[in-house]
């Protein structure tokens, strides 16, 4: 097998990939599969059955030890002493103006035991973020888990039964995780994913992960590649860092005031609770294109704003996409005029999810 | 069309397009995307043709072609008017993959500079400019 090109990693899935006829591009760093067969084919296998995901590259940080529950307070905007052993929760990473670095999910794996899984893209920032505020808390202990752990999505409406097949005992119910043998293979299942379908994550060394998509795959999961991955997030609306969130926008115009408890006193907690209390200039909506077109991240808004990402939904056969608005023109059937690289297209800002979550 | 392919009876431009001299009419041309262009970008699905009368200029951009995940720019091989534009490819957009040399063509154009096409490459060269 050839070595990756210089600068670029490589997950322990790679040759998986290669084998399986996958276009790899360079993402945040990594050589990762963009699609296999094609975009379209993976999205409706994953919404029908189910599609499987190498997410190896996404970071893993360990906090654990008598403050790690004090520390991680401290860094995360949601309640992290109401997560219950062996159940996972969703925040954001703010700093002390409120501007998001990065969004994650958070597994309490023991009582004084947390993983937090990072965008690929902020893993190094993140790490160096939890280990400069953990000089404060001298009980809590910080690691960099990345090579530790590989990481596989399962999802779709097949995904549980197809992992289950293989599994010693029940899967954890969502928003739960625990430590499963998967076909002998020690594995951490968490009840989360990013596609708005039922289905796990799962978590093992890198070493058994060729293994474990292996045992997937014969069951039927179908390898479905980042393109994929990102037209389906987008069709319910999940938020992508770097499109929806950057340090320049915080989580109340995001729409994620619901994962910051500010009484918590997280760092930035300040600034959110100023942002809910005046309400935000800008808000996310999720928006459907009238007729024909596809609008892009970037593409400016009449009147102010702008698109944060859009595609053509597999799902609907239509041009979708999310954006920031005036919060005065935030309203639902609103209609946006969107200048698509000099051509305007008017969209509608629609509920969210696009796609019904199941 | 899954395996990579170029057609001996085409020219190619470096920026992954083709153009078929009429062989009723040196001075008309066909042109589309490579395979190689087709298969970078995943499936094709938007195309908004451009219009009848419009004016191309060898080496920019006259046109785009959308795959799920990006837009690209259609770089004109060579200049001329376009006399025929493909209508069935907004309702099949899909038809620049399957047949990028036959029912995926783009546009027709009048020649403006005929003497253009001996700066295009022939298809063994076209496919060494690919690398490996």
């Amino acid at each position: 097998m050839s070595s990756a090109p210089p600068g670029l990693r490589r997950t322990a899935l790679y040759d998986r990939h290669v084998e399986a006829g996958a276009k790899l591009v360079d993402f945040a760093g990594w050589e990762m599969p963009v699609q296999y067969t094609g975009v379209r084919e993976e999205h409706m296998a994953v919404r029908e059955s189910a599609g499987i995901f190498d997410v190896s590259h996404m970071g893993e940080i360990e906090t654990s030890g008598p403050q790690a529950v004090e520390l991680l307070q401290r860094l995360l905007s949601n309640d992290v002493a109401a997560i219950p052993p062996g159940g996972a929760q969703y925040s954001v990473l703010c700093r002390e103006d409120g501007g998001v670095l990065d969004d994650l999910f958070t597994y309490r794996l023991e009582v004084d035991r947390f993983l937090t899984v990072t965008n690929a893209a902020n893993h190094v920032a993140d790490l160096a973020w939890f280990e400069g505020n953990a000089v404060d808390f001298p009980e809590a202990r910080v690691s960099d888990r990345i090579d530790e752990w590989a990481m596989l999505a399962v999802q779709g409406p097949l995904a549980r039964e197809m992992v289950q097949a293989g599994a010693d005992s029940p899967l954890p119910a969502r928003m739960t995780s625990e430590t499963r043998r998967i076909g002998g293979i020690e594995v951490l299942v968490c009840g989360t994913g990013y596609t708005g379908e039922d289905g796990v994550e799962l978590l093992c060394s890198p070493g058994q992960a060729p293994e474990l998509w292996d045992q997937m795959t014969r069951r039927g999961a179908r390898p479905a590649g980042l393109g994929a991955r990102d037209t389906l997030r987008l069709e319910v609306c999940f938020h992508l860092y770097g499109n929806e969130l950057t340090v320049e926008r915080g989580p109340i115009e995001g729409g994620l005031g619901w994962c910051c408890k500010e009484d918590t006193g997280f760092i930035g907690a300040e600034a959110v609770r100023a942002a809910r209390e005046a309400g935000p200039a800008e808000k996310l909506v999720a928006f459907t294109i009238d007729g024909s077109g596809i609008a892009r991240q970037g593409n400016p808004i009449a009147g102010g704003g702008e698109v944060t990402s859009g595609t053509l939904s597999p799902c609907l056969g239509i041009g979708i996409g999310m954006a920031y608005v005036p919060a005065e023109r935030a309203a639902l059937g609103t209609r946006l005029e969107i200048d698509v690289r000099g051509r305007s297209r008017i969209a509608t800002i629609a509920a969210k999810p696009l796609v019904p979550k199941r | 069309m899954a395996e990579a392919s170029y057609p001996e009876d085409l020219l190619y431009h470096a920026e992954h397009d083709w153009a078929r001299i009429d062989p009723g009419d040196p001075g008309q041309a066909t042109l589309g995307i490579t395979w190689y262009a087709q298969d970078s970008l995943g499936e094709v699905v938007f195309f908004d043709p451009p219009s009848v009368g419009t004016m191309l200029v060898k080496d920019e951009p006259y046109a785009e072609v959308e795959s799920v995940k990006a837009v690209s720019d259609v770089v004109a091989p060579l200049s001329g008017e376009i006399v025929e534009v493909n209508d069935s490819l907004p309702d099949n957009p899909a038809m620049i993959n399957e047949d990028p040399y036959g029912a995926g063509w783009l546009v027709k154009v009048r020649l403006t500079e005929p003497a253009e096409t001996e700066s295009l490459l022939d298809a063994a060269d076209y496919r060494g400019s690919l690398g490996g």
